[in-house]
């Protein structure tokens, strides 16, 4: 960096270089993020349309909801895979319950509140027994999967009270719901991690588990918290996926865990925790949906799209680590 | 200046710390050359660019009057440089013939070739005098073996450059006169040795010339072992006399504030009692593995005690985790800095703030952040933190502002017992004396402070009374006028070294 420093006018464009790179690590992904939005709207006809717009926003609002609290599961060291079974469980069970009652109040309780059971397991083992995140929460994606098959018997329950549709169907203002259900998520999880000794402790826990644990944070407490509020999430979103698609679909949500965390660590979240800004999960889950509207739009086949998002996920998380390499060595 | 190994005009930069400045050295074929300086002087920086884990800022490396470019410790090594370090690099679940050729093992079609392997093992470990069996899973070997077998892994590899970064401090004195007779063999076979130790009598005993450093610099090298004796050698090293560098001084003491009684735990082998009283230092000694940091533990609820009790102004309190030991006014400075202190990606606002933060708080979760912020703030200040701001990430500051980052979050919080396990290890002169003073300013506050430490002068300087451990009890309690290194080193060596030892 030395040899910018010769002369003034070396001087000053170093200082805007300096700010731009500082701007460059900081918000990398936010800038290319932008570029890509102004690209596809001037060459994707169709792209920067009021409904396509609203077509985008709903196709990420799933992967956003639960985001949000996989957020506070990667920054504190850990990972969920159940959320996947969670979202078809939950549709399943509020699907079973309102037919069964009729009242559409209980059975999206029973669906969130399912999700937090299954949430609040995995956190004890993983707190209390000690068994790590990765086994823990796979073993328990496969179960709960079983046990949703034969809740409903294998089939695709379809429910019978329309009122419970205006969940997941209805909008305010011309936005449907989901969306506005997204964007309130990305404020109070937003304000939790940044703000909240909550958020804080969960980033001390993935920073350095045995310090926060010197330093006086109760560990097991915080952990298990963080996965009964993901399994709630989990549950919510199962429970507004069956009011979109007015069933509760057992297959469905397949892959979807692995969608999540995707998105979250392409926006800079780290897999190994302590760094979670929620701004990067935002741009995160906004560029893999993008992207995929994009293809669609441009009638690309799902086969190719696979290779694509596959892709995009590599190259930047391969970008990332090039930029935390480089900022290691300057130290 | 031309010997096998040069060093010319090696300076190490880290952010805050000039850990290396301008170091010019050179070493023959076949002599063992010592480092010696407090810690933190700056040796093990130099042994770590030897082996290729830190790159120089200035300066070049020749051997064999070739300079030398080690980008990685895997250059190194090829260029014939093993540097065998305290911490072993050994794969524990491994057998010792497998750790021996890591990397290197014998294979036909791709398959290991056990009898070779065997075969290749067995001789290594002839020639390093020691008699194991080569099928032995290595985490079942004591420490001392594991370290020839480091040894032997150096020498599979041809290494011509061999540097031992204190060999020795785990080592009982039979396995230490192994050690040296290798040594002295690799020297006749014309190695370059590099041998870096804190106690004298070993450098006196085995090396051939002698370097000693002082806060990154290279202060003198002795060519010839008979210009010098200990005295010189400790003068250079601390370049001040140690009064100095404690300052201690006494203080008006008041009640007991904690007590123990009868307390046994894990790595505790006999009920140990004692008591510190309000505005007293009282240090704790023993080697590695006697059982100082494990007490600290159970007292700060980070292991859980057998039987016995603690007392805080004579009433018994209960501790089960840390959170407990906080509340009641208990904190503990980590032994291990970087494993148990920093929270490396988070800035130093946060590490400082984390565990005060939960007292500061609006409507039970919400951070007060102007709180927080005037509280780091405050202790940047009066510990005269350096960092440019407080969103720097911890990890970039030094060991020394890192340790003070950790001190200011243990009293950010309203405390009675002060626990500072190893509080200056690795940390440079200045800043050691600077959390010295820190240390009586405290205790005149009216804190008891527990003070536990391996470095013996460190220990004598600073405590007002002494409690030595030894093979997880407490072996003997000194006051401040009783107390000379001596005294304190025959309470804390195993019994069969004793006499070998005390210089």
């Amino acid at each position: 960096m030395t040899e910018h420093s010769s002369g003034n006018t070396a001087n000053r464009s170093f200082d805007i270089m300096k700010i731009l790179r500082g701007f460059w690590t900081n918000s990398g992904i936010v800038i290319v993020y932008i570029v890509l939005f102004i690209l596809f709207s001037l060459f994707i006809p169709y792209f920067f349309t009021l409904r396509n717009m609203i077509a985008l926003g709903l196709s990420v609002s799933m992967v956003s909801m639960v985001a949000c609290t996989m957020l506070f599961c990667l920054a504190s060291g850990d990972f969920d895979l159940s959320v996947e079974s969670i979202v078809a469980f939950s549709g399943v069970i509020a699907a079973v319950v309102i037919n069964m009652s009729g009242s559409v109040f209980l059975g999206i309780i029973c669906g969130i509140v399912g999700g937090g059971l299954i949430g609040l397991m995995n956190g004890l083992i993983i707190a209390k027994i000690h068994i790590n995140a990765l086994i823990t929460t796979l073993a328990m994606a496969q179960m709960v999967r079983g046990f949703t098959f034969i809740v409903c018997g294998g089939q695709a329950r379809s429910i019978g009270n329309a009122n419970f549709f205006s969940l997941g169907n209805g909008n305010f203002f011309g936005i449907p719901n989901p969306i506005l259900i997204s964007i309130l998520c990305f404020v109070v999880f937003g304000i939790l991690i940044n703000k909240t000794t909550y958020g804080k402790d969960s980033l001390a826990i993935g920073g350095n588990i045995e310090a926060a644990r010197l330093a006086g944070i109760n560990v097991d407490r915080t952990k298990i918290i963080i996965f009964m509020v993901q399994g709630l999430m989990a549950g919510f979103a199962g429970v507004v996926l069956a009011s979109r698609m007015t069933s509760g679909q057992p297959n469905a949500a397949l892959g979807f865990s692995l969608d999540v965390i995707s998105a979250c660590v392409l926006g800079g979240v780290s897999l190994k925790g302590g760094i979670a800004p929620i701004k990067g999960v935002i741009v995160g889950v906004l560029i893999m949906g993008t992207v995929q509207d994009a293809m669609n739009l441009m009638n690309i086949p799902t086969f190719y799209q696979y290779i694509a998002r596959g892709g995009i996920l590599l190259i930047a998380v391969t970008i990332d680590q090039i930029k935390q390499e480089r900022l290691r060595k300057s130290t | 200046m031309d010997g096998y190994l040069q060093f010319k005009g090696i300076s190490k930069q880290f952010p805050g710390v000039q850990a290396l400045d301008n170091i010019s050295l050179s070493v023959n074929e076949g002599s063992i050359h010592g480092l010696v300086g407090e810690n933190g002087a700056g040796k093990s920086t130099l042994l770590k660019i030897l082996s290729g884990a830190h790159t120089q800022t200035k300066g070049s490396i020749f051997i064999d009057g070739k300079e030398m470019q080690f980008k990685s410790i895997k250059s190194a090594r090829d260029s014939g440089v093993a540097v065998i370090y305290q911490e072993l690099n050994l794969v524990p679940e491994m057998s010792v013939a497998e750790n021996l050729l890591l990397g290197h093992l014998p294979t036909k079609h791709g398959f290991i070739q056990t009898s070779i392997l065997d075969a290749i093992a067995d001789r290594q470990l002839a020639s390093l005098l020691e008699d194991i069996d080569p099928h032995t899973i290595v985490k079942n070997l004591p420490i001392a073996q594991r370290q020839m077998i480091e040894i032997g892994k150096a020498l599979l590899l041809n290494a011509k450059i061999i540097a031992f970064d204190e060999p020795t401090s785990s080592l009982s004195e039979k396995e230490k006169k192994q050690l040296f007779t290798i040594v002295r063999s690799l020297k006749k076979q014309g190695c370059v040795i590099i041998y870096v130790s804190h106690l004298l009598n070993e450098i006196f005993e085995l090396c051939d010339s002698v370097s000693v450093f002082r806060d990154g610099k290279l202060v003198e090298t002795f060519e010839d072992m008979h210009l010098v004796n200990n005295e010189i050698i400790v003068k250079k090293m601390v370049g001040r006399s140690i009064t100095d560098v404690y300052g201690y001084k006494s203080r008006e003491q008041g009640e007991t504030v904690l007590e123990i009684k009868d307390l046994k735990g894990p790595g505790i082998q006999k009920p140990v009692n004692f008591s510190v009283k309000s505005g007293e230092v009282l240090g704790f000694y023993g080697l590695v593995g006697a059982g100082r940091s494990e007490l600290m533990r159970i007292i700060y609820g980070l292991s859980e005690k057998e039987s016995g009790s603690i007392f805080l102004n004579d009433k018994e309190v209960f501790i089960k985790n840390p959170g407990n030991a906080l509340a009641s006014g208990i904190v503990l400075c980590p032994e291990d800095r970087m494993r148990e202190g920093i929270i490396p990606v988070r800035d130093v606002n946060e590490n400082i703030n984390i565990t005060v933060r939960k007292n500061f708080v609006k409507f039970g979760i919400f951070l007060d952040q102007v709180k927080e912020r005037q509280n780091a703030t405050d202790f940047i200040d009066k510990l005269k933190i350096k960092t440019p701001s407080l969103e720097q990430l911890i990890r970039n500051l030094s060991g020394g502002n890192q340790q003070k980052v950790i001190i200011a979050r243990l009293l950010s919080i309203e405390t009675k017992v002060i626990i500072m396990d190893e509080p200056t290890r690795g940390i440079d002169v200045g800043t050691k004396s600077e959390i010295y003073q820190l240390i009586y300013k405290l205790a005149e506050s009216g804190k008891a402070i527990i003070f536990v430490s391996s470095e013996l002068p460190e220990v004598l300087g600073i405590s007002d009374r002494v409690i030595i451990m030894r093979n997880g009890q407490k072996v003997k309690e000194l006051d401040r006028a009783d107390v000379s290194e001596k005294k304190v080193l025959h309470f804390a060596l195993p019994e069969n070294n004793k006499q070998n030892t005390i210089s």
